[in-house]
């Protein structure tokens, strides 16, 4: 197989004495959407989280194995510049509570030193790719003042604007009504022609729609990853098929 | 029966609440009313323009409350001028910078501040900031504005600093996780994610100290100087609104011109913090109103 996208290598996380992540070792390849899946607590924000280094701002956070990006040990370059190309998107919608435009354009300028049109050129074109640059008639309104489905994509317009190689996405739609969460699953699915989407999802179904690959977590194990059509029609483990079923009925 | 209990507890709640909006009413009036009596023998713009304050002088004494007024601005301005970047500072690192040894050391630090009597502070500012300025800065006295501002600066940080660290506490930590998640780095979160969504909170706390720095006296009457003249910088001696008040009433006969003349000195700076405090809460709320 080509080279992968994100890697993890008999990866053990601790939250200080508590062992969330157990001997997990993972392939994500490029311009895929992988989802993650499995009962609550299981680790799988823990697992995502790994990939940008977000454990790194917990002090109690321990891990051990490898984390690999691009192939390189993500612990060898900085968190800042890792980030930067690992974009993440969070489970309840965060914007800072700042102009729409002053939003998306924060990674930017901290990344990037552009002249005021091509950042505002910049600015407009993530916020079309969330398809919201049409419901956003001012761009110099706060972005508190936006619905929840509108902050998550403005969130998701915010991580795409500096262009990252992957996006990691913690449950986003947990927040949002079905149109919103509708209009960022297509939005998920455009995504993957250009990048490697990781998403955290207790929707069934909706791991059916948007991922290729899909991985079945339980207790901090990894126990089942593989193509996402195969894992819900005939999963080889016994969990994976409770697990389903449990949820299904 | 409950209903009769609530409705009771609603009734005390509200007469507590009316009482202390008349005990405040009241000594606004007595200010006022008293200070008033002034303007039957001297007229309000020689007050507010005049530049000589000399109630005592037996040919024609005069109250002219300028000079004073601008010397509490200047101490005011001074202190604000270094407590506000200082204590924000001060805030900011300790609650998102420092390792947890430091904040532990600091904040009692802090808090001990907070607690040495204004007398103290003032006995501070003669022996020792006093003649460091002197010496410093080649002054003929170390008794000056600065003296006051510097003294009112370190009465104001505890307030500053601990209302400031709250509200940079405050700031949920989703917005920091988000800055750190574009690939911001602890500084540029700080300065363009934390505090930017604290801002209500930074003006509510400077102008808290503000108003400290405004009504103190004890300490700037000690190291100011109290010359009662029109100073033109920090290096002046100065005699401010409250110094006046608190070195004259003492000897003053009541019912004089004189004692009317304090009185209105008094509603001047209550109108000062008045003004001050309306000030903070309409630019406090501007923010608040853009946040969220
Ligand atoms: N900061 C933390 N400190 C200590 N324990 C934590 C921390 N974050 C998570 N945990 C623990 O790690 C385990 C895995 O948590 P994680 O958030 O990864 O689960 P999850 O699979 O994302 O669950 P959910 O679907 O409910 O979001 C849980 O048992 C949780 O209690
Ligand atoms: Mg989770």
């Amino acid at each position: 197989m080509s080279q992968m996208k994100l890697e993890a290598k008999g990866l053990d996380l601790f939250f200080g004495a508590k062992h969330v992540l157990k001997k997990v070792s993972i392939r994500i390849p490029d311009k895929q959407v992988t989802a993650l899946i499995g009962p609550s607590g299981c680790g799988k924000s823990t697992l995502l989280r790994c990939f940008n280094r977000m454990h790194d701002l917990n002090p109690m956070a321990k891990l051990k194995g490898d984390v690999l990006f691009e192939g390189q040990d993500i612990h060898l370059s900085k968190a800042a510049e890792l980030r930067q190309k690992v974009g993440m998107v969070f489970q309840k919608p965060n914007p800072f509570p700042q102009s729409i435009f002053d939003n998306v354009a924060y990674g930017l300028r901290l990344s990037q030193k552009l002249t005021k049109s091509e950042l505002e050129y910049k600015v407009k074109a993530a916020l079309s790719q969330a398809h919201l640059i049409d419901e956003l008639p001012d761009l110099k309104a706060s972005a508190m003042e936006l619905s929840g489905g509108q902050q998550q994509r403005l969130c998701i317009a915010r991580a795409v604007a500096v262009s990252p190689s992957v996006l990691l996405m913690d449950e986003p739609c947990s927040a949002l009504d079905p149109i919103s969460t509708r209009k960022v699953e297509e939005l998920v699915l455009q995504l993957k022609s250009d990048y490697c989407v990781v998403i955290v999802t207790h929707n069934m179904q909706q791991a059916k729609r948007v991922s290729d690959l899909t991985a079945f977590m339980y207790m901090g194990e990894l126990i089942e990853f593989s193509e996402t059509r195969q894992l819900f029609d005939k999963a080889s483990h016994e969990l994976t098929r409770n697990y389903l079923e449990g949820s299904f009925g | 029966m409950r209903d009769r209990v609530n409705r009771l507890m609603a009734l005390i709640i509200q007469a507590c609440a009316l009482s202390s909006v008349l005990v405040l009413m009241g000594i606004f009036l007595m200010l006022l009313i008293n200070g008033a009596m002034l303007f039957k023998e001297v007229s309000v713009f020689d007050f507010l323009t005049g530049m000589t304050w000399n109630p005592g002088a037996f040919d024609g004494p005069a109250y002219g409350a300028l000079s004073l007024i601008w010397s509490t601005i200047l101490v005011t301005i001074g202190a604000m001028l270094m407590a506000i970047p200082l204590g924000i500072a001060m805030a900011a690192f300790m609650s998102e910078v420092a390792p947890r040894f430091w904040r532990n050391l600091l904040k009692p630090l802090i808090e001990l501040l907070a607690g040495i009597p204004s007398v103290v502070l003032g006995f501070i500012g003669i022996e020792l900031i006093g003649p460091l300025l002197q010496k410093y800065l080649g002054l003929s006295t170390g008794f000056n504005a600065l003296n006051g501002s510097i003294l009112l600066c370190l009465m104001a940080l505890p307030t500053i600093i601990s209302l400031s660290e709250e509200a940079i506490r405050a700031v949920p930590f989703s917005f920091k996780e988000a800055s750190y998640g574009l690939g911001a780095g602890k500084w540029e979160t700080l300065i363009k994610v934390t505090l930017p969504a604290c801002t209500s909170g930074l003006i509510a706390s400077s102008m808290l100290g503000l108003g400290r720095a405004l009504g103190e006296t004890m300490t700037v009457l000690m190291v100011t100087g109290n010359a009662l003249q029109f100073p033109h910088g920090f290096y002046d001696s100065v005699r401010t609104l409250t110094s006046t008040i608190a070195i004259e009433l003492g000897e003053v006969a009541s019912g004089t011109t004189h004692y009317f003349a304090l009185f209105a000195v008094a509603s001047l700076l209550f109108c000062l913090c008045l003004i001050i405090n309306i000030a903070a809460e309409a630019i406090a709320a501007k923010f608040r109103y853009r946040q969220t």
